[in-house]
């Protein structure tokens, strides 16, 4: 693992570990790892959080973060 | 559009008709463009998709397909080996489909992807008390059944064979027995391979099945889809029209009464052959 910048962030996301440039919430997070909002939903550290609390739900460094949508399955 | 197949005879889970008995899965499809051609020609009302990590290079919304074709979207923890992990699952697919339905899989290996049932009941009471609505696809054992029926289960799903395997259903008999405890829906789910396993499955008496592999991995997956369209409504016709009784020997449906006969033999030796009570006076 690299040493961390000052303000950088490091998370778990999807399995892989991300540095994150700058602190920033769940909301900011989908925005960039998503098209669209719709049919995604975010677990962290094993826990769901809903959507109302995307805006105001900070990321923490060490933060283990699921981004899940829809596959095809049966 | 034209009325429903389902038109005076409803199929009702959880307080919701669907408008089909034919629920479909979108797993093992080449391309987008064929599923959303099986699901048109499937006519089917609901179709199940996985929760997966989101993958940025993906091109195409499973989510607008559904929501685009009026198609109720129904998650399903598939992958799951523990209790923990389905409710997890649930959970997040809950919140990213805005549903609390949910097809409910605990797989107890890899190899044969049989469902756990001490996990699987786990599960199923968790998710019950949090307010949803559970579709357990389950073994084709009554006991269970009955016990994912117990803790509130909305339907219950027994395999007809393992999943993806095209075996049609092993133990008719034990579906009849699911059929005949159940209070709520059964829904066949697994090893359909072909338009007649459907059918049959409803013959038995299940409310609906749910079919994956064998429109997805068939060569003409449209086709197949209309195949198991017709299949299922033929199946749930026959079953509510009620069935002949099976006889060891054949029974005639035309009379032997009225008979030409050519020379040398009379009706009543053609009778008494056949086995008819004979007038002693026509001898």
């Amino acid at each position: 693992m690299t040493e961390a910048s000052d303000d950088s962030v490091l998370v778990t996301i999807n399995g892989n570990v991300e540095q994150l440039t700058t602190a920033t919430t769940v909301d900011a997070l989908v925005a960039l790892w998503c098209p669209s909002p719709r049919g995604v939903a975010v677990a962290v550290d094993g826990e769901v959080i809903p959507r109302s609390l995307w805006p105001s739900t900070q990321i923490v460094p060490g933060a283990v973060i699921e981004i899940v949508t829809a596959a095809a399955g049966g | 559009m034209s009325a429903p197949s389902t038109a005076g005879d409803p199929f009702v889970i959880g307080g919701v008709t669907l408008d089909s008995r034919l629920i479909m899965g979108t797993g093992g499809m080449t391309s987008h463009d064929a599923l959303r051609d099986a699901l048109v020609a499937s006519e089917t009302a609901m179709a199940t998709v996985a929760v997966r990590r989101v993958d940025p290079s993906t091109r195409h919304s499973l989510v607008d397909l559904l929501d685009g074709l009026g198609v109720r979207i129904l998650p399903n923890t598939a992958g799951c080996f523990t209790a923990a992990d389905a409710v997890l699952t649930a959970r997040l697919a809950r919140e990213a489909f805005a549903t609390d339905w949910v097809k409910l899989e605990v797989i107890g290996d890899d190899r044969t992807l049989l469902p756990d049932p001490v996990e699987l009941i786990d599960a199923a009471d968790q998710l019950v008390a949090d307010g949803f609505t559970v579709l357990p696809y389950c073994g084709d054992d009554p006991i269970v059944a009955k016990r994912l029926e117990q803790v509130g289960c909305a339907a219950v799903m027994p395999l007809g064979s393992p999943i993806g395997s095209g075996l049609g259903i092993r133990n008719p008999h034990n579906i009849e027995l699911i059929v005949e405890q159940a209070g709520v829906p059964v829904v066949l789910d697994a090893g359909i391979g072909t338009a007649s396993d459907a059918c049959l499955a409803l013959e038995l008496g299940c409310d609906a099945v749910l079919v994956a592999s064998a429109v997805t991995r068939a060569v003409d997956p449209e086709l197949m889809a209309t195949a198991m369209r017709h299949a299922v409504v033929a199946g749930r016709s026959a079953r509510r029209a009620g069935r002949i009784t099976r006889r060891f020997h054949a029974e005639a449906s035309s009379s032997f009464e009225g008979l030409a006969t050519g020379p040398g033999v009379s009706t009543a030796q053609r009778a008494e052959t056949a086995g008819e009570p004979v007038d002693p006076s026509s001898r």
